[in-house]
């Protein structure tokens, strides 16, 4: 096992590099973009005076590299400032919304995966025949109707005409976790629907591709069920593209739903970070920037070690 | 009729008629729709404002970024919030009369000059802190000194001195302004402790409800003020919440499903359709805020006036209030005053569309042929980027070739608005003739977003500011209107209605020229049945 | 050729039909794509016949209705397929073609190449989409070729992670194992044996990104990076009118049921192809 572990402890550190490289090109993008934090607070109502006292307040006047490095030297020792446009502690807001994101994304990934793997499965076991076309047909169109318009039409059918669940997925603190549960059913929902047919596909396309190997012969002829020469003997030997559209599925759960968030008004990391940018908050969008570039980088670094873990010549190189 | 009105105003008292069948006969009596929104407030008023309940409101318009500071508000959520806590010297109210907030009464000097606020007796912030002058003069000073990072700092300008006497704060201004309580009563000046230089995101305020938690770009609560100045005749709910909900078809979900009482900015192509579902009403009213397209007087080829005239002409109102507003809204004459205004001249003809006009025009001005630029985006106003699309085909009946760019949301204010010389805007309006000229058309003006610069235009502006007659001002607003119409940068095709829907359960709701629900007071007014 | 099962047969059909139309756009539509014909979201001749329109409307000239601004819907997504098809093939081809080539090479090569190149990826997708899209086109013209070049080196970056962990489990294959060996160069290898035994999941994977390009265009020009008014893509057709949905107006309905039909369409054709090359491997088929 030894080489896993070195490894992962070589990734690591390569990953710590990889944010800081991040979290430059992020703040390189931000100062390219045009205008600043001043102008965008004030918006329509800025005058040159307003603009500058807001400006020379905020400390946009210091050369850039400074405030990078200054964000950078605070952020090395967890202080991660506070938001340019409301003065709040970015630490703290971005606790809040990270853990509501979470909680929808870990919903609906705990939803999602195994449904679409037993679905592929499903798919794979009677291929050609009609559980295959019609898992194929039914995921592939929820994947392509745009996201915020399946969640319109559940929540015009499921909220305003049944109403099972609430429109407004809006959750807090002081509810218990089935009443929060309740609140981001139509979300989940939607979620699920958008990220279904992917890995769906992925699982059934990656068994097919080993289905033609010799062990599966050998299998079959051992007097296996066609479930149990898929499930033990095919699924091992395909799960490296399967884990991979899984992980970046994740990740797209993770940082990716503002049109969800938007639509539900579920108070999440997407809309965050889309606020901030449109104000260029520079020391928020740094740190969601930060946070979302870890999410990547940690989940790919998943992907490749389960890879190597399913595959014997990869555990065991020569 | 009166008969039947009092009859079915009876009926409504207690609680045997709903607003949509109180309407519907009044309508077929012959009673305009306005005059019979009234009466059923009256009606509804008359069986007396239930206590208690909880009120939700809706609103399109927030961010994660929002603030309780009033200085740098500038969308509507943060707004809608500031008016449950906090409270400026004076209001505009319905009518476009002026009433007494903080300050309980007030007068100007004979020239207009010094203008005198004398501070209501007794009254308290939150904190239970009593408000002085002094509390009024700090918070003039935080939006109007030399640091101020104030979005109202362009709207009071010209103060020459501030002074407290007595129970009194004075105010003397450089030039003599007959309209100054109008801009004192700006959404920014709120009256705050020390005028929030201390604690400018405090929250702390002498309005109706108290903040009590606050999610940015999520929801605020509040609660009853139970030490609230108006006493119990206003504020009826215990809490009232602002929540931020800024796609369409989400907000008329929420208020289909209950989630809300009352929510802003229903699309106009899809008001007709809500008003069929039950339990709710759309409502809307006639608003000074305008949609526009605005061109750089000082910037080829704009600064041919020629040119201008054939865009002017080439722009189809009548489709526009058709298509973009759905009929929610009144077609524009170029220039930013409509009757909504007092002193507006309803004589000045309407200009219309007239491609032969156009193609006259175009050809005059010289023109190359090259494409005219026509920059927008889906946030300049809703609808924009249609209405640019409308405006392009239009153009191109009259052979003025007209090219659509649509630029992102992000930064469309900062990189567009006021620096591309042909662009798509937004004008909110404002609550007097003088305001509105002096914020974007007067030669020095910050916002003076076309460019336009003249002296005659200038003096006739101050001119007017201090004069106090009537019918001479009027005179002078009708000149300035032509002037701006004819010579201008501005195209004017649409002013927009302020469109609400609003939960039956809701009563007393009337709404008000100044902004959606009620100019966002519709939670100290109205109650629930 | 003669074995093509039916399902592949529609596939091929409606995706052909669909690519047609798209080429001949000016032909086929009976309006010009800006032009305003009628009233807002006036109903078509197709719910007239069948009784289904609101009460009032008695005739109609549109087949699909009019859109928001009372543009005839069906030219519009005549030409909108037009944008939408090309752009999104073009971006898919891009990146199918950086992608694989890049991870099958990384794969091959190993050691601190792919360490590069796969620690670069990551790089890349850490950076929010929203900003890199914002950063092109502050500092880039808004044109097309921009917006397939964007949506190709993005999703290319997805590609590439699944090309690499498909292709790092081929090498270590005895067959591959056997083609060093014998002394092939590394494009043989990467081409002659990588190829063809990773070509499943990949074709699968080409047929999702496809309709991911579909919808991503309309994401883009909505930024403002790309299609610009009056031109359309279906995307955008969609939210133009989406407020409509939920009374029951088809303006926004139909588009997407058109990019379901071109998704459904274009995967059914990759299954067959899906097909054809597991047997290429020479298998039992």
């Amino acid at each position: 096992m030894h080489p896993i572990i070195i490894l992962v402890a070589q990734r690591l550190a390569l990953s710590t590099l990889l944010l800081i490289a991040a979290s430059a090109l992020i703040f390189a993008g931000t100062m390219i973009l045009p205008g600043d934090v001043a102008q965008s607070i004030l918006g329509q109502s800025a005058t040159p005076e307003s603009l500058a006292n807001l400006r020379e307040e905020l400390g946009l006047n210091d050369p850039p590299l400074t405030r990078y490095f200054d964000w950078l030297f605070g952020a090395l020792q967890g202080d991660l400032g506070t938001a340019l446009t409301n003065g709040r502690d970015i630490a703290e807001s971005i606790g809040q919304r990270m853990s509501n994101t979470l909680f929808l994304a870990f919903w609906a990934a705990i939803i999602s995966v195994p449904l679409a793997i037993m679905l592929g499965l499903i798919a794979v076991r009677y291929k050609d025949r009609w559980p295959d076309k019609l898992i194929s047909a039914v995921t592939l169109a929820s994947i392509s109707i745009p996201e915020f318009l399946i969640g319109y039409l559940l929540m015009y059918f499921i909220a305003v005409k049944l109403g099972w669940f609430p429109s407004v997925a809006m959750i807090g603190d002081h509810m218990s976790l089935l009443q929060k549960l309740q609140a981001i059913a139509l979300p989940v929902m939607v979620l699920t629907l958008v990220v279904l047919a992917h890995m769906m596909r992925m699982t059934r396309a990656a068994i097919l591709n080993v289905m033609q190997s010799a062990y599966i012969e050998t299998a079959e002829l051992k007097g296996l069920t066609g479930f149990q020469v898929i499930a033990r003997h095919a699924f091992p030997n395909a799960i490296a593209p399967i884990v991979n559209v899984v992980m970046l599925n994740l990740a797209y759960l993770v940082v990716g739903v503002v049109v969800i968030e938007v639509v539900f008004v579920y108070p999440g990391m997407g809309q965050y970070l889309v606020d901030h940018v449109a104000k260029r908050d520079v020391p928020v969008v740094q740190a969601c920037g930060l946070i979302f570039a870890a999410v990547y980088i940690g989940l790919n670094m998943v992907a490749d070690i389960v890879s190597i873990l399913a595959n014997p010549r990869l555990r065991h190189p020569k | 009729m009166n008969e039947q009105i009092t009859h079915m105003a009876g009926q409504v008292t207690a609680g045997k008629m709903t607003r949509r069948e109180f309407m519907g006969k009044a309508a077929a009596l012959g009673v305009s729709a306005a005059m019979a929104s009234t009466m059923f407030a009256d009606a509804a008023r008359a069986a007396g404002p239930v206590k208690g309940g909880t009120f939700k409101m809706g609103v399109q318009g927030g961010e994660s970024t929002n603030t309780q500071d009033p200085a740098l508000w500038s969308s509507d959520v943060p707004i809608a919030g500031g008016q449950q806590w906090g409270e400026t010297l004076v209001e505009v109210n319905g009518k476009g009369e002026l009433e007494g907030l903080v300050a309980e009464s007030w007068e100007g000097s004979a020239d207009a000059k010094t203008w005198r606020f004398k501070v209501r007796q007794g009254i308290e912030f939150s904190n239970g802190k009593t408000v002085t002058p002094e509390d009024i003069m700090r918070t003039m000073e935080r939006h109007t000194n030399e640091d101020s990072q104030s979005g109202a700092l362009g709207i009071v300008q010209g103060i020459e001195s501030m002074r407290v006497d007595g129970d009194t704060f004075e105010v003397t201004m450089e030039i003599g302004n007959a309209d100054l309580p109008y801009l004192l009563a700006d959404y920014h000046l709120k009256i705050q402790p020390d005028g929030g230089f201390d604690d400018p995101n405090s929250a702390v305020g002498t309005g109706p409800y108290v903040l009590e938690s606050d999610e940015p770009g999520v929801r605020m609560q509040f609660v009853r003020n139970p030490n609230y100045w108006g006493g119990d005749a206003f504020a009826h709910y215990d809490s009232v919440e602002v929540i931020t909900l800024n796609d369409a078809t989400a907000r008329t979900a929420a208020l289909q499903s209950g989630q809300v009482d009352i929510i802003n900015r229903v699309e106009p192509k899809i008001a007709q359709l809500l008003d069929r579902a039950p339990n709710l009403s759309v409502q809307n009213v006639s608003g000074r805020g305008h949609y526009v397209f605005i061109m750089h007087v000082d910037t080829a080829p704009f600064d041919a006036n020629e040119l201008r005239l054939a865009l002017k002409y080439a722009i189809n109102r009548e489709e526009m209030v058709d298509k973009i507003l759905r009929g929610y809204g009144g077609i524009g004459n170029d220039m930013p005053i409509n009757a909504a205004y007092p002193l507006f001249d309803d004589s000045i003809p309407q200009r219309e569309y007239d491609p032969a006009k156009a193609a006259e025009h175009y050809k005059k001005s010289g023109h190359d042929g090259s494409p005219i630029i026509l920059r927008t985006a889906d946030g300049a106003f809703p609808g924009a980027v249609d209405a640019a699309a409308l405006f392009q085909q239009t153009a191109q009946a009259a052979g003025i070739p007209l090219e659509v760019k649509r630029e992102p949301n992000d930064g469309y204010w900062s990189e567009v608005w006021n620096v591309q010389p042909f662009c798509a805007s937004y004008w909110s309006g404002r609550p007097v003739q003088d305001q509105m000229y002096a914020t974007a058309y007067l030669s020095t003006a910050d916002w003076n977003d076309t460019r336009f610069k003249r002296p005659e235009f200038d003096e006739m502006l101050l001119a007017a500011r201090s004069e106090l007659d009537d019918a001479k001002r009027k005179e002078i607003y009708s000149k300035m209107g032509m002037m701006v119409r004819d010579e201008g940068g501005l195209i004017l095709p649409m002013f927009n209605d302020f469109i609400d829907a609003v939960s039956n359960e809701v009563q007393g709701y009337v709404p008000d020229p100044n902004g959606a629900m009620m100019y966002w007071y519709a939670s100290k007014f109205t109650w629930k049945a | 050729m003669k074995n093509i099962p039916i399902s592949a047969l529609i596939g091929l059909f409606l995706t052909a039909l669909y690519f047609l139309m798209a080429l001949f756009a000016p032909l086929i539509a009976p309006y010009g794509m800006a032009q305003v014909v009628g009233d807002v979201w006036e109903p078509s001749k197709i719910e007239i016949m069948l009784g289904i329109a609101p009460a009032g409307f008695t005739e109609s000239n549109f087949w699909l209705g009019t859109d928001n601004i009372g543009r005839d819907l069906l030219s519009r997504m005549i030409y909108g397929g037009r944008t939408t098809i090309f752009i999104a093939t073009a971006a898919t081809i891009l990146s199918f073609v950086t992608g694989s080539v890049l991870g099958f090479f990384a794969a091959v090569m190993g050691g601190w190449v792919d360490q590069v190149l796969s620690r670069f990826v990551d790089l890349i997708m850490s950076i929010p989409t929203l900003i890199f899209a914002l950063v092109v086109l502050s500092v880039m013209p808004v044109t097309v070729p921009i917006l397939i070049v964007v949506m190709g080196l993005l999703d290319s970056t997805r590609v590439y992670r699944l090309a690499r962990a498909v292709a790092v489990d081929i090498t270590v294959m005895d067959y591959v194992e056997a083609a060093r060996l014998r002394g092939e160069k590394n494009g043989w290898i990467i081409f002659r044996e990588i190829l063809p035994n990773a070509l499943s999941p990949l074709v699968a994977e080409m047929g999702l990104r496809f309709i991911f390009a579909v919808l991503f265009v309309s994401t883009l020009s909505f930024l403002g990076l790309g299609v610009q008014p009056p031109e359309a893509d279906w995307g955008g057709i969609v939210k133009e009118n989406k407020e409509g949905i939920v009374y029951g107006i088809p303006a926004a309905l139909l588009p997407a049921v058109a990019i379901a039909t071109l998704a459904i369409s274009v995967n059914l054709v990759a299954d067959w192809v899906l097909n054809r090359t597991t047997s290429l491997k020479g298998g039992r088929g």
